[in-house]
C-alpha cells in the first residue's frame, strides 16, 4: 500500500485547483482520475454546449484568462484543452477508479482498481456525474426513447416526433431549444426555475451577481442552505443572448407543468404553471432591483412570462410524444465513500466543504462555500479555503502527536 | 429587519414552526404525519364528516375538539341542503390553506396583515358526473382564487407572499398534482 498525505479524487478543475495550491503547501498527494483528466467535460455535455460563465470569471489558482476574448465562452473541448493543460505540473494518475474510502487509523485507506494508498487526508473533487430522475421516470411506458441530460448529445440521439423535455433548469431550456430547432416538436414540463436576462443594463448578468456580492455571498450566510444548493440550475446559455420561457414560447416551445405523474400512457401534468412562472418572474425583478439600488437608476424590465393554457395531460398512445429528456438534476457519485457522514435525507454531511469526520473535505458541489462554487469560476476560492483547512488539520495533528510523544518520554 | 419582525404580530408562532422544521430535518420520521376523517351516510346525499384525532410528531395526536362537517347538495339537485356540496368543501380547504400560508410567511417576513380576504371559484362541467358526456373529466376545468390584502408592504412583496403560500401549500399542490387514492369496502 502507497502512503501519501493527501489523496484528492477526481482531476477535474477542482481537483486541479486543489492539487496546485498543496503542492505549493508542499504537501505530498496525488489526484486519482477514473478517466482522463476532465472527464466528465468530455463525457457527459452536450455538443454545442458553452460554459455559462465568461472567460475573465474562469480563474484557478495560478491560472488567469489573458486571451482576447475575455466576455467570450468556453465549449466543453475548449474547457478539456483548459483543464488538461492546467493538469500538467500536477500529479495525476489516470485510468484509476477509487473502489472505496474507508477511515483507518490516522486517516483513510483509498482503495482503488490500481492497488490502495493510506492518506492523511482526502479531498473528495469527484464531480456531479451521476444524472437524477423524479421517482415518476419508472412509470414511463415502453417504446418512449428515454435519455438523461448527462447522456445527450445531439438531437439526432432521439427519434422523430415529439419530445417532452422535463425540467426548465439550464439544461432543459438550452436542449428544449435545440430539439425544437432540430424539428421535433418540444413540449417543455416546467416547475420551479429561475429566470434571468443574459445581459442586463448593457453587462452580463453573472458580472452584476459578482459585483453586487450575490456570487461571493457564503454559505453559513445563505437564507436557505439547503434550498441553495437544490436549487435548478440558472436559466441561462454561454453567449450574449437570453434564453427563457418566451423565447422559446416564440420558437414553438410548448409549455406544460412540472410532471406529476404518468397512468398507463397518460402523462400529467401539473396545474402550477402560472405559479411557478410568478415565483421566476418575481425573484427575477428582485435580483434586477438588487442591481439598480447597486448601481443607481432602473434598467429596463424583461416582459412577464406569458403563461399558456397548458395541457394537464398527454396521452402518449395519440404517438404525439416520442421521447423523453430527463433535464432534472445531476448529483455526485459518492457510492464509494465508506465513510459514515449522510444525514438523514441521505445528503453527504459537510460544514461548506468541510465533512465532520475528521481529514476529510469535499469541492466542487453546489453552493459548497458560496454561490460562486457551482460554477467552475468557484474552484479557485473554495481550493484555497478548503487547502488552508486541510493544512490547518495536518498542523493540529502533528501538534497532537508531538504532544502524546512528549508525555510518553 | 430584526425589529420589524419583533413589532409585527400575525398571531402566527413561527419560531413553534421553525423548531418542527429543524425537529423533522434530523429526524423525517418525526414529520410522517397521517390524517384521518371519518365519514357517515345520514341520509340522501347528506353525510357527515368527523375530524378529531390524528398521527404525527411520531405518535398519535388529538385536537382539542371534535370537528363536524356537514355535506350534501342544494335543493336545486333536490336534495336537502344540510351542508356545502364536497366540491366547496375543497375550495374551503383550498382558501385556508393558502391563507394560513400567507399568514405564516408574512410573519416570518416581518410583514403585518391588517386583512386578507379571497374568493375561490371552481369550473365544473357537470356532464362528467353526470355521465352525460364521457370525454367530460369529473373534476374541476379551472380554479381560480382572488386575494384582497391589506399589508405593511409594497405590492411586490404581497404577490410574492401569495406565490410562496402556494408554493408551499398541501391542497394546492392536491389539486395540481394527482395523488394516489386507494378505497376499500367491507360489507357487514
Amino acid at each position: 500500500m502507497q502512503s501519501v498525505t493527501t489523496v484528492v479524487i477526481g482531476a477535474g478543475h477542482s481537483g486541479l485547483a486543489a492539487s496546485r495550491l498543496l503542492a505549493e503547501q508542499a504537501i505530498d498527494h496525488v489526484v486519482l482520475e477514473r478517466g482522463e483528466v476532465a472527464t466528465s467535460w468530455r463525457t457527459q455535455r452536450w455538443d454545442s454546449l458553452r460554459l455559462l460563465t465568461p472567460n475573465w470569471m474562469n480563474q484557478l489558482p495560478g491560472l488567469s484568462y489573458d486571451g482576447p476574448d475575455p466576455d467570450g465562452f468556453l465549449t466543453a473541448p475548449e474547457v478539456v484543452e483548459l483543464v488538461s493543460g492546467y493538469a500538467a505540473l500536477s500529479p495525476v494518475l489516470t485510468g484509476t477508479t477509487v473502489t472505496s474510502v474507508q477511515p483507518d487509523g490516522v486517516g483513510f485507506r483509498v482503495a482503488t482498481d490500481g492497488g490502495a494508498w493510506s492518506a492523511r487526508t482526502v479531498v473528495v473533487a469527484a464531480g456531479l456525474t451521476r444524472g437524477v430522475v423524479p421517482p415518476v421516470a419508472s412509470a414511463l411506458p415502453g417504446g418512449i426513447t428515454s435519455l438523461h441530460a448527462i447522456d445527450y448529445k445531439r438531437p439526432d440521439q432521439l427519434p422523430e416526433g415529439g419530445v417532452l423535455v422535463v425540467g426548465a433548469s439550464s439544461s432543459g431550456v438550452q436542449i428544449a431549444e435545440e430539439l425544437q430547432a432540430s424539428g421535433r416538436p418540444v413540449t417543455l414540463a416546467t416547475g420551479e426555475h429561475v429566470r434571468l436576462p443574459r445581459r442586463y443594463r448593457d453587462r452580463d448578468i453573472l458580472g452584476w451577481m459578482d459585483t453586487v456580492g450575490i456570487l461571493g455571498e457564503r454559505w453559513d450566510e445563505v437564507d436557505d442552505l439547503v434550498r441553495a444548493r437544490s436549487l435548478p440550475s440558472l436559466q441561462l446559455i454561454g453567449g450574449d443572448r437570453t434564453i427563457d420561457l418566451n423565447s422559446l414560447q416564440d420558437q414553438g416551445v410548448r409549455l406544460a407543468g412540472r410532471l406529476g405523474g404518468i397512468q398507463g400512457d397518460v402523462l400529467q401534468l401539473a396545474g402550477s404553471l402560472p405559479n411557478v412562472c410568478t415565483l421566476a418572474d418575481l425573484k427575477l425583478n428582485r435580483l434586477l432591483a438588487t442591481i439598480d439600488a447597486f448601481a443607481g437608476g432602473t434598467g429596463e424590465r424583461s416582459e412577464p412570462t406569458r403563461v399558456p393554457d397548458a395541457p394537464l395531460t398527454l396521452d402518449l398512445r395519440s404517438g404525439e410524444i416520442r421521447s423523453v429528456v430527463w433535464a432534472t438534476g445531476i448529483k455526485p457519485d459518492l457510492s464509494w465513500l465508506d465513510v459514515p457522514t449522510y444525514d438523514a435525507s441521505g445528503r453527504v454531511k459537510h460544514d461548506g466543504g468541510v465533512s465532520p469526520w475528521p481529514g476529510l473535505y469535499f469541492l466542487g458541489l453546489p453552493v459548497l462555500r458560496r454561490r460562486r462554487s457551482t460554477y467552475l469560476a468557484g474552484a479557485a476560492a473554495d481550493a484555497i479555503d478548503i487547502v488552508a483547512e486541510l493544512r490547518g488539520h495536518l498542523a493540529r495533528r502533528a501538534t497532537e502527536r508531538w504532544s502524546v510523544a512528549q508525555r510518553s518520554a | 429587519m430584526t425589529e420589524t419582525t419583533a413589532t409585527i404580530d400575525n398571531g402566527v408562532n413561527v419560531e413553534a414552526l421553525l423548531g418542527a422544521r429543524g425537529a423533522i430535518t434530523e429526524d423525517p420520521a418525526f414529520g410522517q404525519f397521517t390524517w384521518r376523517a371519518t365519514n357517515s351516510w345520514v341520509n340522501g346525499t347528506h353525510s357527515r364528516g368527523e375530524v378529531e384525532r390524528f398521527y404525527g410528531f411520531s405518535d398519535e395526536q388529538a385536537h382539542s375538539k371534535k370537528f363536524t362537517f356537514d355535506a350534501d347538495h342544494p335543493l336545486q339537485f333536490a336534495a336537502e341542503d344540510h351542508g356545502a356540496t364536497p366540491v366547496e368543501i375543497v375550495l374551503v380547504a383550498l382558501g385556508g390553506c393558502l391563507t394560513g400560508g400567507v399568514a405564516s410567511i408574512a410573519q416570518q417576513r416581518g410583514i403585518q396583515l391588517r386583512s386578507v380576504t379571497a374568493t375561490i371559484e371552481a369550473d365544473h362541467d357537470l356532464r362528467g358526473i353526470l355521465g352525460a358526456d364521457p370525454d367530460v373529466p369529473n373534476r374541476f376545468s379551472a380554479v381560480r382564487v382572488d386575494y384582497t390584502i391589506d399589508a405593511d408592504a409594497s405590492p411586490e412583496d404581497v404577490q410574492a407572499l401569495v406565490a410562496q403560500s402556494q408554493k408551499r401549500s398541501a391542497v394546492f399542490d392536491l389539486l395540481t398534482n394527482p395523488t394516489a387514492v386507494t378505497v376499500k369496502v367491507a360489507s357487514i
